[in-house]
């Protein structure tokens, strides 16, 4: 059997697995009744809603008529590199202090455009650790590390 | 005569000079990230909430106020100058005021815009005082029935004014209302969906949820696209208009503007489809349609005004109902409660000065945007030759050290970019993440109002369909659904979407 649109056959498939989950979880609360509502009452009748909703988008998916355009097609280095960078710099912002972390995140985070070079990126980096310093630290007052915490200390 | 007087706090609020200082300032920002393609009014709120923490909550307000109608401003610059739309909603500008440019008219487009932009602006700000007093007292009487009929009716009715499948923006709204539920339940203060996480206790950030969805999912969605920007450099001569092109253009900001007006208000409306929708009708209308794609100045007139005051306007449900009408609303509503305002009717009385001073700074703002955009054009201009490879290390960097600043804690940047994936996924599968915000900020208003509204009548459903104003909300919600479902208007509103 062929997927006539498996972008709506995906998105079926996201719709019912957050609505089960969804379901599944809130059956953990307190139900109650609809004139005395328990903390799971709202979230399990939105989970089915959603299955509901899903199945229709799935099946609409696979028998549908509406104008396929294929799978979605992912590339894996921009969003990886983005999401590392990001997830790194929470990481070492607190042992290492504002101005490597930021160093770090805009090189690192260079690397994901097509356009990378070595030398741009470095200096970016340079250029935006001068600013954060001055704009945030300085002017705006933030309360954040600045120094890594071994020299702090 | 209480409208002068509600007027007269609100410019005793506004021109104090670190209020003005933000207005420029958020006017500014706006007009920046208007000329920059790529980062829209919703990502730059997103980014600058956690800086305006810091603020009073007046300051804050305007300025972020300041942000969208600058956007509005500065998106029509580039669309006219570079055939870059810097922002949706200024996309039909490009059409004609490129046009123009390469006939050498790109002075009197901008002028126009520009002016055309003050007048609905001022028009739009003046709708918004004179609508705000009775809609809040009307709000006033509403139950929890209504309030919950209200909000399914403002939630279809983004679903129904906003592109794209029906009924996957539906399925994004109620996942942004099961987001909405995470974290500690008001009234029981059960932990719900928190997987034994300390920090999901006090639910999901809204700024984290933001920032991830627009923000740090739009960069990578502009690199996957490996986008090349051309930079031509067209010459400004002449700011001033003609005679012939301002009688042309008088009348169709003046239609545009009334077109803005109307289609803010109405939930789901806003600067976008206000532009569009105006651009339709100026063609409609026109005795030469042909002419319209051509440089006919009244094909840049009508859209600019329309989405000025459509940005003005949608501020009307907000305010007064605590309905925000699309997305960039709901930001300013999570502005505003991040900032201990709960968005709705009681504003305008427990906090008039922050109301009419919200109020008064627009049109304030856009005062600051004539007088500004036109003198500044050619920097605007250069400001695109920075190239995204430099720009978005920059933008990404300053959301991680504005989530950091939120609540001092790294967590809130691990959890955006658990939503910049999520955001990432659904960009893949063509869902619009827009709805989903809405259902986030209104979830847990709507469930409350739901809970209080079924325990006053003891479980018994039909109070949403006895109590009047209740009825009329779902018959509306309900009519809106089924119009858009029949066949004949399905087709109009797929075409209004793909037109241009």
């Amino acid at each position: 059997m062929r997927i006539r649109h498996p972008k709506d056959f995906l998105t079926g498939v996201m719709f019912v697995g957050f609505g089960a989950a969804a379901m599944a979880l809130s059956s953990g609360l307190t139900i109650g009744s609809a004139a005395k509502m328990g903390p799971g009452y709202f979230p399990l009748v939105l989970g089915g809603f959603l299955v509901v909703l899903g199945a229709v988008v799935l099946l609409k998916g696979v028998t549908g008529t509406r104008e396929s355009t294929g799978w979605p097609i992912l590339q894996l280095k921009p969003v990886a590199i983005i999401l590392v960078s990001v997830v790194l710099f929470s990481q070492i912002l607190k042992p290492l202090g504002l101005l490597l972390s930021t160093a770090a995140l805009v090189v690192l985070a260079s690397r994901a455009s097509h356009e990378f070079r070595w030398k741009e990126a470095l200096l970016n980096a340079a250029a935006l650790t001068v600013i954060v310093l001055v704009v945030f630290v300085y002017f705006l007052d933030f309360q954040l590390p600045v120094w890594p915490s071994f020299i702090a200390s | 005569m209480e409208l002068l007087s509600n007027l007269a706090l609100g410019f005793q609020t506004a021109v104090t000079p670190m209020n003005l200082f933000y207005c420029l300032v958020g006017a500014l920002i706006g007009t920046l990230i208007g000329v920059l393609p790529g980062i829209g009014p919703v990502q730059t709120i997103a980014i600058l909430l956690p800086t305006t923490f810091a603020l009073p909550p007046v300051s804050a307000l305007i300025m972020l106020a300041g942000i969208y109608y600058g956007a509005q401003y500065g998106g029509s610059t580039t669309s006219i100058l570079v055939n870059v739309p810097g922002e949706a909603s200024s996309v039909v500008t490009c059409l004609d005021g490129h046009q123009m440019a390469r006939q050498g008219r790109a002075g009197a487009a901008l002028t126009v815009s520009a002016l055309g932009s003050f007048a609905a602006g001022s028009f739009a700000t003046l709708v918004l005082a004179v609508l705000a007093v009775p809609l809040s007292e009307l709000a006033f009487q509403f139950g929890p029935a209504e309030y919950s009929a209200l909000m399914v009716f403002g939630l279809i009715g983004s679903v129904v004014l906003a592109s794209g499948s029906m009924i996957k923006a539906v399925g994004m709204i109620v996942i942004g209302l099961l987001l909405g539920m995470v974290g500690t339940d008001v009234t029981s203060g059960a932990h719900r969906f928190t997987f034994g996480i300390t920090e999901l206790a006090d639910g999901i950030g809204f700024v984290s949820l933001a920032m991830g969805l627009f923000g740090i999912c739009d960069i990578i969605n502009s690199l996957e696209k490996r986008e090349k920007r051309d930079i031509l450099k067209s010459k400004l001569t002449g700011l001033w208009l003609k005679k012939e092109d301002l009688r042309a253009a008088a009348p169709a900001v003046l239609r545009g503007t009334l077109c803005g007006s109307l289609l803010g208000i109405l939930p789901g409306g806003g600067a976008i489809i206000s532009s569009f929708s105006a651009y339709m009708i100026e063609k409609k209308i026109s005795r030469n349609p042909e002419s319209f794609g051509q440089g006919n100045i009244r094909g840049v007139a009508a859209p600019e005004s329309a989405n000025n005051a459509a940005a003005q306007t949608s501020f009307v449900p907000l305010l007064t109902l605590g309905i925000p009408p699309n997305v960039i609303l709901a930001m300013m509503a999570g502005a505003m409660m991040i900032h201990g305002i709960q968005p709705g009717p009681r504003v305008i009385t427990s906090n008039p000065a922050l109301f009419w001073g919200v109020i008064v700074s627009m049109w304030l703002g856009n005062v600051i945007l004539v007088l500004l955009n036109l003198p500044l054009v050619g920097i605007w201009v250069r400001l695109l030759s920075v190239p995204y490879r430099l720009l978005y290390p920059a933008i990404l960097l300053f959301c991680c050290i504005g989530l950091y600043s939120v609540n001092n804690n790294t967590f809130d940047i691990g959890l955006t970019a658990l939503c910049g994936l999520l955001g990432y996924v659904f960009h893949k599968l063509e869902c619009e993440p827009a709805p989903l915000i809405l259902g986030f900020v209104l979830g847990p208003m709507l469930e409350e109002n739901l809970r209080r509204a079924m325990l006053l009548s003891r479980g018994d459903p039909s109070v949403f369909f006895t109590r009047p104003l209740s009825l009329a909300f779902l018959v509306l919600a309900a009519g809106m659904l089924i119009a858009v479902a029949l066949p004949g208007i399905r087709r109009g509103r797929e075409k209004a979407f793909k037109e241009d």
